[in-house]
This record gives structure tokens, sequence and C-alpha cells, in this order.
């Protein structure tokens, strides 16, 4: 019987989790972060069994307490929720595991806490994604925009303004979110995802639904970081803790762009997205601003995480702009690039994480050779991430932008299907500069004696998770045939 | 025997090769045993492809799938094999090359020098035998990433803006290149090479057609070196020398106008290619390159920029030959590739050895050399003069066929630019001669030839170039084989 419980059981493993935490956290702080990543270990499981067995049974409606809706609240295991859950529960475990050798350098003395609001984090994120119900969507929302909140203020000094900088974006991001519900709410009188579906054909070119639609792209707009609601984004990710920012970079903006695909294509439907004004090519347009923009601010850092940071709202343009194309090419691309940007992401923040604890610092500017020598797998892992992100085959990275221009050219979009080319020169450009800096020595300054640099590398509990991810881009892109065969059956058209 | 596998070992030998270079890094004997061993293997394997090329047969290998319906898949066809003999076989010459240059100029990290040439090698030999673009495409960016650390090597400045200028190049292409296969797919649901083309029943509107191919020329394009997007090459030759004679005058160029000729062939094919016009274009681009190349490359003083746009001119001779859409042109096309391989190789090789021997890399500092490196001089002369079309040298022979079929087109331009360009040639490259033989060489007392290691390869390919010129079915019938592949491209379009 676990199967039909299992939505259930993997939000419930987080809040377990965030409970025993403090439990033995109180009594010995250094049991945190095995506790942490046993918990996101164990809900990794759950959705990798649970996703297996929506390939084999079908999706699943989970309704709580018995009450079936529109009196009680469902969870909804589909082919979306069950993917979304699979990629952000397994990057979650891989960024709890890197973690160890890091949590006494950055958060010292914090660990009871700061694990127990991860736990808490990954709670709110889980439930976003699965739950049916609009409302009980926002409450698991507020969960992890508060937590968050708070994981992003234990970080660098100027960590706590950053976080109350995203607060107040993030509450009246929330808010608009809310009040879209409440439209809906008084429009249709349900809440329910699914039953709201069904009644909006009849509310073909409604001008109330489609404040409503706005309201609620702006409102999780922002959470995603499209362009030009990003701006709490940069220095989030900058000054946090390396852990949170692996945490969250890869993830957070993911959860909200899957919203706005439940919102648009599942709930609305593009037909009625798209029926008073073209909304979804507005929102590909400013998703394409977002591109050339992260790409073009991510050139101009020099600061590694702040540089990976622009480039995560680069990429979440990727995902939005292969949602407004509505159609199976830009679908299984953009999904595709959800995964692989999880991975990349979560694979070179975790980097810039093992260069901090061992230089203390993570400078692209104070970069040079010695590194390759010093941190000669960590360089490895990096350098596959990033031409991964460059996009050259045969990795993963290729191959979203492969599929996001079938799309592209499916809908005869050629502006869109420029910015994707161009931005991937941007991307070249950026990493390029890094792998010059390590694997180049400095013209001026010669070649490093050996005594100034020999083999310093990063411990087991770091090197394991970023070269695994690493790996795993290279299959990826040799299975992506089979994952895409997959995605092109969950597109709802 | 069944050589279904064998096009994948060819091109995996190359890239397995690395791991034991890799981890002989402290032992050069041995790291260098592996690349010479890895380069005979391969050279084998691609001999073993060849009976059944010259039958016009086709060695097929599906893989996996790479995304839905597109495979990645080999097919070693005559074409494909054509091309992996030249650059299987000129690898061999270069690896022992390499061994004489990089231990004679003393160059840092030649473990990644070796490791990166061999991964280079794998990229083209795929190239070759890509039987689709996605696999293809695959393997242009391989080349393109193993090129780089070869390229900004010696990791002084002008490398590295070299090595910049060289991304900015391909990189952009291999994003023209996604782009014009993402449209190719949309098109016609293939991505499959065909012998007569895979666009011909797609019946695009002539614009759509018309910025296709433009696209898939800025795509493949800037490998062939096809002026204005030739910028690259020049640059590239901060690269260590035989790395611009392997690479740059054979492997990674030859790459594009293969390309090229996959794209003319195999994607428009000749019929779509006629009526649509866009050969035209093809032939005045070629035909602009070969001519202003050719006088830029007499303003260049360094020996290596004046070959490296000598490269330019000729790779846009075949691009010619496969322009002009006649069996006898695209013939002398194919024919122009193997040849220019030699010779240019053979030129490379001397400049490399002259600069490890007496460091000398301008032109005006050659004066009298031919008389302390006599043998490196005359194969020097053989290569030029073969450049320039004289008889006996294979490159007269290319250059002939080239003639004739643009006359058999009923087309008098592209003879008079064969002309033109054959007399411009001569014009720089006799200089070059005429200094190291009849000029007064200063300070050469001290000096003798280049190490064995490097006047060896040179003197083979430099007789390679006059035996193919003689007897151009002396080796594998190469001949016969470039008529087959032509008339393949032809005769299946005409049904």
């Amino acid at each position: 019987m676990i199967e039909s419980h299992l939505p259930a059981y993997i939000a419930l493993t987080f809040v377990l989790f965030s409970v025993v935490i403090p439990a033995f956290g109180l009594w010995r702080s250094e049991l945190s972060q095995p506790l942490a990543v046993l918990g996101s270990g164990i809900a990794a499981g759950f959705s990798v069994y649970g996703f297996i067995n929506y390939l084999n049974e079908g999706s699943i409606r989970y309704f709580f307490g018995g009450w079936e809706p529109p009196v009680g609240i469902e969870f909804v295991y589909d082919g979306l929720s069950g993917f979304f859950v699979l990629v952000i529960n397994v990057v979650a475990f891989f960024v709890m595991i890197h973690s160890h050798n890091l949590q006494k350098v950055e958060f010292p003395g914090k660990e009871m806490p700061y694990y127990s609001l991860a736990m808490l984090m990954m709670l709110g994120f889980n439930g976003m994604i699965l739950t049916g119900d609009l409302f009980n969507l926002y409450v698991f929302l507020e969960i992890a925009s508060l937590s968050g909140y708070a994981l992003i203020a234990i970080g660098e000094k100027q960590a706590p303004y950053a976080a109350f900088r995203y607060l107040i974006i993030g509450t009246a991001g929330g808010t608009l979110y809310l009040l879209g519900v409440g439209f809906m709410y008084t429009i249709t009188g349900t809440l329910n995802i699914i039953d709201m579906a069904a009644m909006l054909p009849m509310l073909f070119e409604s001008n109330a639904t489609f404040a409503a639609l706005i309201l609620m792209i702006v409102g999780v707009g922002v959470k995603a970081a499209l362009f030009p609601m990003h701006g709490w984004l940069p220095d989030s990710y900058t000054y946090a803790a390396s852990t949170s920012t692996a945490l969250i970079a890869p993830i957070g903006t993911k959860v909200a762009a899957y919203i706005l695909f439940r919102i648009i294509l599942w709930m609305f439907g593009i037909e009625i997205t798209d029926a008073i004004a073209p909304l979804s090519y507005i929102v590909g347009v400013l998703a394409c601003i977002g591109i050339l923009y992260g790409s073009i601010m991510a050139i101009a850092q020099t600061e590694m995480k702040r540089m990976l940071a622009y480039s995560s709202i680069s990429q979440i343009g990727y995902i939005i702009m292969g949602l407004s194309l509505a159609n199976p090419w830009g679908f299984a691309g953009a999904l595709l690039h959800v995964l692989n940007h999880a991975i990349m992401k979560a694979c070179l923040f975790m980097i810039s994480g093992q260069l901090r604890l061992k230089e203390g610092h993570s400078d692209i500017s104070r970069f040079d050779d010695s590194y390759r020598i010093k941190y000669p797998w960590t360089m490895a892992s990096f350098s596959i991430a990033a031409i991964s992100m460059i996009g050259l085959p045969p990795l993963a990275g290729f191959f979203s932008k492969w599929y996001l221009a079938l799309g592209t050219i499916d809908n005869s979009n050629w502006l869109f299907l420029a910015v994707v080319l161009v931005s991937s020169l941007l991307n070249a450009v950026y990493f390029f500069r890094v792998l010059e800096k390590v694997y180049m020595m400095n013209p001026e300054k010669g070649q490093k004696e050996p005594a100034e640099a020999t083999r310093n590398e990063a411990s087991a509990s770091m090197l394991w998770p970023t070269g695994i991810l690493a790996v795993s881009l290279i299959v990826i892109g040799f299975a992506n045939a089979i994952i895409v065969g997959i995605l092109l059956n969950i597109f709802p058209m | 025997m069944d050589l279904s596998l064998v096009p994948l070992l060819a091109i995996l030998v190359s890239l397995v090769v690395v791991v034991p270079i890799m981890l002989s890094s402290a032992r050069p004997n041995l790291r260098e045993f592996w690349t010479i061993l890895a380069a005979v293997i391969k050279f084998v394997l691609v001999l073993t492809l060849l009976p059944g090329a010259m039958r016009g047969e086709s060695v097929q290998l599906h893989l996996v799938d790479l995304a839905p319906g597109i495979p990645l898949a080999l097919n070693a066809d005559p074409f494909g094999v054509y091309f992996a003999v030249i650059a299987s076989g000129l690898w061999i010459f270069t690896s022992f090359y390499s061994i004489g240059y990089v231990r004679g100029a003393g160059e840092i990290k030649q473990t990644r020098y070796f490791a990166s040439f061999a991964v280079c090698l794998s990229a083209t030999i795929g190239i070759a035998f890509s039987a689709n673009l996605i696999t293809f495409l695959l393997f242009y960016e391989m080349l393109t990433v193993a090129t780089y650390p070869l390229v900004i090597h010696n990791e002084k400045k002008e490398a590295i803006d070299a090595g910049r200028k060289y991304l900015a190049f391909t990189l952009t292409a291999g994003l023209l290149l996604v782009a014009a296969s993402a449209l190719v797919y949309h098109y016609t649901g293939t991505l499959d090479f065909t012998p007569g083309g895979i666009l011909s029943d797609a019946d695009l509107p002539h614009t759509a057609m018309l910025l296709l191919f433009i696209l898939f020329l800025a795509a493949v394009g800037v490998k062939a070196g096809i002026m204005p997007i030739h910028g690259w090459l020049p640059a590239a030759m901060a690269a260590p020398t035989p790395v611009s004679a392997l690479l740059h005058a054979v492997a990674v160029v030859k790459s594009g106008v293969f390309a090229i000729t996959r794209v003319v062939g195999y994607v428009f094919g000749v019929d779509v290619m006629g009526d649509y016009g866009l050969n035209d274009i093809l032939i005045l681009l070629a035909g602009f390159t070969i001519i202003v190349a050719s006088l830029i490359a007499f303003a260049q003083n360094n020996l290596k920029r004046r070959l490296a746009y000598s490269t330019v001119g000729h790779l846009s001779y075949i691009v010619l030959g496969v322009a002009l859409l006649t069996p006898t042109g695209m013939t002398g096309g194919i024919m122009h590739i193997a040849a220019h391989a030699t010779m240019k190789i053979t030129l490379f090789f001397c400049a490399g050895a002259i600069y490890v021997n007496l460091h000398r890399t301008e032109i005006s500092n050659l004066d009298g050399i031919a008389k302390v490196m006599p043998w490196t001089m005359a194969a020097f002369v053989i290569g030029s003069m073969g450049l320039a079309g004289i008889p006996p040298i294979n490159g007269f022979f290319s250059k002939w066929t080239l003639a004739l079929g643009s006359l058999e087109g009923d087309m008098i331009f592209p003879v008079i630019i064969l002309v033109v360009s054959g007399i411009l040639n001569v014009g720089y490259f006799f200089p070059i001669i005429y200094r190291a033989y009849f000029k007064p060489g200063k300070g050469l007392e001290k000096y003798g030839e280049a190490s064995p290691l490097m006047v060896v390869p040179i003197m083979v390919t430099a007789v390679l170039s006059v035996l193919f010129g003689l007897f151009p079915n002396l080796f594998f019938g190469f001949y016969d084989l470039a008529v087959d592949i032509s008339l393949s491209l032809f005769n299946s379009a005409a049904p």
C-alpha cells in the first residue's frame, strides 16, 4: 500500500526530520547534518520509487484524511509533479552530503537550526509541487519562503540585508499570487486545480480570470526570478552560505517555474491563457530578455558565486521560454533543462563552496593555474559542468538547447531561436574565462614553481557529490532520448 | 568478416589512448609509444574499410538514440573512408614529426599536447564516419574543443588571443550548425546524410532554401576557411607547427570542406543546388577566396602565415570543385582534398624544421638555408611547385581535373580563376625558394640538417606528393575512389 500514500510520505519525511533534527541536535549538534542527509535521502528514495511507479501505474490523487475536494485537500502525483519532485529531492540529497565540511566554517554553532530549516524549506518546495489546491500551494510557498529567508540570512555579513530585501520582494510576490487565487475563488468557487481546469473553458475571454492569471504569473514570476523581477536574486545567492546557495539556486526558482507550468499549461491551457492577449508570448519575451541580461551580467562579474547567480537568471529564462512556446519540443526542452540546470548549477555552486573552503575566496580574478594542480578533480568536474552549460554535445546541456531550438522553429519564432543561440555564446565567454585562468599560466607571471602548488584536493564528502553530478551530465546526454520520450508523454495537449 | 564495429573502433582507439598517454606523463618515450601505436592501429582499422569502399559499400552502425528518432549513428561510406584514410595516414607521419618537433623546440606541457592531438584525430574520424547531422555536430564540436588546447599551447599572450579568436569563430559556427540542423529536421523529419540530398522533397520556397543554405555555409564554412570567415586560421598559426601541419592543413580545415561536400551532395543534393542557383553563391565565394587569399599571402613575411593564407586559397579549390556540380569537377575537388593534404603538410613540416633547427620564422631570414638544410628545402620545392600546379606533382593533376570539370559545365570563369591562382602561387612561393637557394646566408655555419625524426616524415610526404601526381591510382586506387564517390552523388540524383 506504499504506492497510494507515496505523495504524503515525501512531504511527511521532511516534516518528520525538521522535528527530529532539533530533538537530536540539542543533544549532539554534529548529528544534524547526518540526519539531514538521511532525511533527504529517504525523500529522494521515495521520489525515485514514486516516479518509477508513475511510469508503470500512472498518476496518483491522494486525498488527505479521505476527504475529497472541494472539502479536503489533495496531493496530485502526476508526471509533471513527479518529475519535479524527483529532480529537487535528488539534488538536495547531494547538496546535503556535500555540506559536511562546509558547516563548521560557514555557519558554526548554527548547525541544528540550519538543517532543520533546510528540511522545512524542502517540505515547502515538495508541498508546492505536489498539492492540487491553489490556496494550499500558497501556504507551502510561504513555508518555503520563510525558511528560505532564514537560510539566506545565515551567511556573510551582507547576507541578512540580502535576505531582508528578498523577504520584502518575495512577500509582495506571494501576496500578488494570493490575490490572483482570491479572484479565481470568487469566480469559480473552488480552489482545487483540477476542478478549476474543468470550469475555465466556460470562462473563455473573461477579464476577471485574465487579471487573476496575470497576478499569479507576476507573483510567481518574482519567485522564479523572471526578468524584470529578478532583483533579489544576485545578492541573496552571493552572500548566503555556500550550502544555502547550492540548495536554493538549483531548486528554488525551478519550483516557481513549476507553478507557471501548472497554471499556464494545465489549469488554464494555452488557448485561454492567450484568449485576450498573447500572454504566453509576452512571458516568452521577458524570459528572453532575462536570458540575455543574465548572461551579459554574468560576464561582468568577477566573483564566481555572483557570476553563477546571474547565470541562474539566464537559465531560468530558458525554462520559461520553453514553457511559453507551448509545443511538445519546447516543453520537453524546458523540462529537460530543469533537470540539466539543477544538476549543473548544484555542481557549480558546490564547487564554489569547495574553493571558498580551501582558498577562502571564490574570486575569479585571483584564480591561477596552480588550481589545476591543487584541485585536479574539482576542476575536472567544473570543466564538465561548464562545457555542459555552454551546451556542447554530447553533454546534457546541449540537448535542452537542441529541443528548445526545435520548439522555437515549430512556432516559427526566429527571435527566440536567435536568443537561445546567442546566449550559448555568452555562456562560453564567462566559462572559458574561468577555464583559461585555471588551465593556463598567466602570461605575465610565467610558470608556477612546483613548490607553490601541491595537491590539496577537497575531501571525499565534497568530491563525490560534485563528481557524480558531473558524470551524470554525460550520462544524461547519452540517455536523453529516453528522458525526452517520457517528458513528451507528460505534455498535456 | 563483420566490419560493423570497425568505424567505432577507429574513432575510439585514439580516444582511449588518452588515458595511457596521461598516465605516462613522466616517461616521454612510453607516452610517445602510445601515440604511435594508436596512430598505426587507427590507420590499419581504416584501411580494412577501404576494399569495401572501393566496391561502393558502406559500413553502418547504430549506437544509442541521441534524441527521439535521431540515433548516434556511424556510416563509413566511400567518401568518409576516403577522408579517414588521408587523415589517419598522415597522423602517423605527424606523430613521428611531432616527437622531433616538441623535443627539439623544448615545448611545455607535452602530455597535454599529445593527448589533445589524439582526441582531435578521434573527432576527425568521427566527422568522416558520421551518418547524420547530429552525430556530425557532436564530433564537429569535439574537434573544436580538442583543438583549443593545441592553439593556445605555448600559453603566450598571442596564443591565448588566437585561442579566443578561434573559439569565437568555431563556437559560433557550431551554434549556426545547431540551428541549421534543427531547421532541416523541422522541414524533413530526418537528419541522415543521403546521396542526392534530403531536401529535394521538402519543396521549400526560394528564400527559405537560400537562408538555410547560407546558414549551413556560415556554419561549416568557418572551418573550411571561406572568406570572409577565415580569420581564425592565420591566427591559429600560433600553435606548434605539427598542429598547423596536420590540423590546420588537413584534419580541421578538411573537415570543413568535407562538411561542405556533405551539405552540398548529401543534405541539399546536386539537383536542389542547381535548381535554386545555390552553387553560384558558392562559386563566387570560392573564386573570391582563391584570388584574395593568394594576394594576401604575398604580403606575409612570416612563413607560417603565408602558408596559412595559401591554405585558405587552396581549400576554396575544393569548394569550387564541389560547387561546379559536374561529376568531373566534383572528382577534382575530392582529389584536391588528398593532394593539398600531402603538399601542405610537407610545407608546414619544412617550416617547423626550419624553426626548430634555425629558430627562424620570417621569410626575409631564410637566405641561403638550402645549403644547410638541403633535404628540407628540396621537399619544400616539391610541395610549393605542386601547389602552384606544376606537373608531375599531384597538385597539377587535381587542378587539371577541376579545369576539365568546369569546362564540362560550360563555365569559363572558374578556369580563369584557376590559371590566375596558379600564377599567384608561383609568385608567392618562388621568393622563398629564391632566397633559400640563391641568396648568400649569414650565421648558418654551425647548423646542419634537422633531426631525422623530422626530415624523414618530410621526405615521405614529399615523395608521396610526387607519386600521387604520377600515378593517381598507385595507392588504394584513390582516383577511382574519388570518381566513384562523385558519380554516386549524381547518379542517385538522376532518376
